[in-house]
C-alpha cells in the first residue's frame, strides 16, 4: 500500500515535469499554429545552462533562478531567428526547419560544454527524505518538485484565465487574425508567448536534471511524449495537456514499477525487467492512438 | 524517351543511374571499397524515400513514422534468422507481408485524422514499434542483434558486396519505375487530387480514404523491402535503425530533393549522404577541429532549405514539363 502510494506520488511528480515542457508547446501549437520539435532542445538547453550557473554561484536555487531569465533569452532569440518565420508556413516547413533547429542545438551543446553528461547535485537542504504519512518516507527533492510543479500549474492557469496576457492568448488561440486587426502587437505577444514557453521546458529540464542526468540529447524523447500528451489533451488545451501529463505520468510509472512483477508470473525475471518499461511506454502510444481513432481531435481539441 | 534525355533534368538522372550502376567496378579501380558500402546504403534509403514519397510527396500525408517500417522489414528478417530460418524465399516474403499488413492495419487508423494529428499519431505508431523493438530482449533489446544475411541458394551471395549492391540497385530502379506508373495512373491522380483539394475529390466521388489507404500500404510495403535490405546490408539490427530521428532524415530527404517528384528522392539522399560525409573535411579544412561539430552548419542548412528551397534539388534542374 505504501509501495503503492510512492509510486503514484512518483508518476504524479514526473506527470508535473510533463507538463511543464507539454504547457509551452500546446500554448505555442494553440496561438501560433506552430510545431516546435526544437522544444525539447530547450529542456536540455536550460539544464547546461543551470549546471553552468550553478557551479558559478553554488548554489542550487540562485542558479536555477538564473537560468530561468537565461533560458527565456534564448527562447526569444530563436523566436526572432527563426520560428517567425514558420507561423505562416504549412507544418512540413516547421517539422523540418526545428528539427534542424534539434541537429543544430544538440552539437552546439556537444561545442560548449562537450559531449559528455553533467550531473546536478541534489541541494542539501533537500538531499533527505520527508515523512508524507506516519512512518512513508519520501525523497524531499522529489517532493519540492511535485510542489514546485503544481505551483507553476496554479500560477499558469491564473495566467491563460485571469490576466490581460492570458486573455489575448485565449483570443490569439481562437482567432489570430482578427486580434491583429484589433491593435494587438501579435509578433511581441508571439515572442512573450514563445519565451515563457522556453521558461517552462527550461524549468522542467532542470529540475529533472538531479534525478536524470544532463546530456546531450536529453530532450529529444522526452520530447516525443510531451508531443503525445498534448495531441491526447487537445491542441491547444492548457486543461488537457494538465490531464493528460497526469495520466501518462502514471502510465509510465506503474509500468515501471509493477509491470515486472506481474510479468515475472509468466516469464523469466531479467525478461520481465527489461520488457516493462517497453511496455509501458507502448500503453502510452497506444492510449494515444486509442484517443484519437475516439477523438481525432484530442480529449479537449477544438472541433472542426 | 530520347526528349527527356535533352533536358538538364534528364541529363543529370542519367549520369547519376550510369554512375550508380558502375559504382562497385569504379570503387574497385581506384580501391575505395568504403565508398561500396555508403552507395549501398544511398541506394537502400533512396527506396525508402521513394516510398515515403508516393504518400508525403504525392498525396500530402506527411507521415513522421516511415523509419518504422525500416523496423519491421529488419526485424522480421532477423527475428526468422535468428530462428535458424535463414532462406531468402521465406523472409523476404513474411517481412514483406508484415510490413504491409502494419501499414493497412495503421493506415486504417491514422487516416482518420487530419493535419498536425496525423504527422504525430504516425509518429505515436512508429514510437511504438521502437518500444517494442528494444523491449524484444530475446533479440537484442537496446542493443540490437547481429544476423546472418538472406541466403538465396544458386541465385545470388549476398555477403558479396558487389553482388549485394547491384540487387539493391535493381531494386531500387523497380521502384522508381512503379512509382512512376504510380504517379501518372488514374489511381495516383486521384491520391494527387486528394494532395490538393480532397473536398473536391470527394465531391467528384472518389473514396479517398480507400485510395489513401491504399497508397499508405504500398507505401509501407515498399518500405519494409528497404528496411530488410538495411538488415542485409549491416548484418545487423537494432531499434535505433527506426529512431524518431531516422524518419526525420526521410523527410528531409525527400523535401532536400523535391517533394512529389520522380527522382526527387534519389538525389535528396544523395545530397544527404554527400553533405553527411563531406561537411566535416570541408569544415576542418576552414579550421582545423570544427569538422566535428559538422551539424552545427547542417542544422541551419535543413532551417534555411525549408524557408526558401520547398522545390528542392529538382527544381533546380529546371521546370518540369508533367
Amino acid at each position: 500500500m505504501e509501495y503503492l502510494l510512492l509510486q503514484v506520488l512518483n508518476g504524479v511528480q514526473l506527470g508535473l515535469l510533463m507538463f511543464l515542457l507539454a504547457a509551452g508547446l500546446t500554448l505555442t501549437l494553440g496561438i501560433m499554429d506552430l510545431v516546435n520539435l526544437a522544444h525539447g532542445s530547450l529542456y536540455m538547453i536550460g539544464a547546461y545552462i543551470a549546471w553552468t550557473l550553478i557551479g558559478v554561484t553554488d548554489s542550487f536555487v540562485l542558479g536555477a533562478l538564473l537560468a530561468l531569465p537565461a533560458t527565456f533569452l534564448v527562447g526569444v532569440a530563436v523566436e526572432i531567428a527563426v520560428i517567425r518565420r514558420l507561423y505562416a508556413r504549412d507544418h512540413l516547413t516547421q517539422v523540418l526547419a526545428t528539427f534542424g533547429l534539434i541537429l543544430f542545438f544538440n552539437e552546439l551543446v556537444r561545442a560548449l560544454w562537450g559531449p559528455g553528461g553533467k550531473s546536478i547535485a541534489v541541494p542539501a537542504f533537500l538531499n533527505r527524505t520527508i515523512e508524507i504519512l506516519p512512518g512513508v518516507p519520501y525523497p524531499a527533492y522529489r517532493f519540492a518538485i511535485i510542489l514546485v510543479g503544481a505551483l507553476v500549474a496554479i500560477l499558469l492557469a491564473w495566467l491563460v484565465a485571469r490576466t490581460r496576457l492570458g486573455m489575448l492568448i485565449r483570443a490569439g488561440a481562437s482567432n489570430r487574425r482578427m486580434i491583429g486587426a484589433l491593435g494587438v502587437n501579435i509578433e511581441l505577444l508571439f515572442s512573450l508567448v514563445f519565451g515563457l514557453g522556453a521558461v517552462f521546458a527550461g524549468l522542467a529540464g532542470l529540475m529533472a536534471a538531479p534525478i536524470a542526468s544532463v546530456r546531450i540529447g536529453m530532450g529529444d524523447d522526452i520530447l516525443i511524449l510531451a508531443l503525445v500528451i498534448i495531441v491526447i489533451g487537445g491542441i491547444g488545451s492548457i486543461k488537457g495537456a494538465f490531464i493528460a501529463a497526469m495520466v501518462v505520468g502514471q502510465i509510465d510509472i506503474v509500468g515501471r514499477a509493477f509491470l515486472p512483477d506481474m510479468l515475472k508470473t509468466f516469464m523469466s525475471s531479467s525478461a520481465a525487467s527489461s520488457a516493462a518499461p517497453a511496455i509501458s511506454q507502448v500503453l502510452v502510444y497506444v492510449l494515444m492512438a486509442a484517443v484519437l481513432v475516439w477523438r481525432p481531435t484530442g480529449l479537449f481539441g477544438q472541433r472542426t | 524517351m530520347m526528349a527527356a534525355l535533352r533536358t538538364p533534368r534528364g541529363i543529370a538522372t542519367a549520369l547519376i543511374l550510369l554512375v550508380l550502376a558502375a559504382l562497385p567496378l569504379l570503387t574497385q579501380a581506384f580501391d575505395q571499397r568504403y565508398l561500396l558500402s555508403i552507395g549501398t546504403r544511398i541506394i537502400i534509403w533512396s527506396i525508402a524515400a521513394v516510398s515515403l514519397n508516393m504518400i508525403l510527396g504525392y498525396g500530402g500525408m506527411v507521415s513522421f513514422g516511415h523509419a518504422m517500417f525500416f523496423g519491421i522489414g529488419g526485424y522480421a528478417v532477423g527475428i526468422l534468422s535468428a530462428h535458424g530460418v535463414s532462406s531468402g524465399w521465406i523472409q523476404w516474403p513474411v517481412a514483406l507481408l508484415a510490413a504491409t499488413a502494419w501499414a493497412a492495419l495503421i493506415g486504417l487508423l491514422s487516416l482518420r485524422t487530419r493535419g498536425l494529428y496525423f504527422i504525430m499519431i504516425t509518429l505515436a505508431f512508429a514510437q511504438l514499434v521502437y518500444y517494442v523493438g528494444s523491449g524484444l530482449e530475446a533479440y537484442g533489446g537496446d542493443d540490437g542483434l547481429n544476423i546472418s544475411r538472406s541466403r538465396f541458394p544458386g541465385l545470388i551471395d549476398l555477403r558479396d558486396k558487389a553482388s549485394f549492391y547491384w540487387l539493391c540497385f535493381a531494386l531500387l530502379c523497380a521502384s522508381l519505375w512503379f512509382c512512376s506508373r504510380y504517379a501518372n495512373s488514374r489511381f495516383g491522380l486521384v491520391i494527387r487530387g486528394a494532395k490538393s483539394n480532397e473536398l473536391r475529390m470527394t465531391a467528384l466521388g472518389f473514396p479517398v480514404f480507400r485510395y489513401r489507404l491504399a497508397a499508405f500500404t504500398i507505401a509501407g510495403a515498399l518500405g519494409g523491402l528497404s528496411g530488410i535490405l538495411l538488415a542485409n546490408e549491416g548484418a545487423y539490427i537494432s531499434p535505433a535503425m527506426m529512431s524518431w530521428m531516422k524518419s526525420g532524415d526521410l523527410i528531409v530527404i525527400i523535401v532536400l530533393g523535391g517533394m512529389g517528384t520522380l527522382f526527387g528522392p534519389l538525389y535528396g539522399t544523395i545530397a544527404f549522404f554527400v553533405l553527411e560525409e563531406a561537411l566535416p573535411p570541408v569544415l576542418n579544412l576552414v579550421h582545423k577541429g570544427w569538422g566535428e561539430y559538422w551539424m552545427i552548419v547542417f542544422g541551419p542548412l535543413l532551417v534555411l532549405i525549408a524557408l526558401y528551397a520547398r522545390g528542392g534539388i529538382d527544381s533546380l534542374l529546371g521546370r518540369r514539363h508533367d
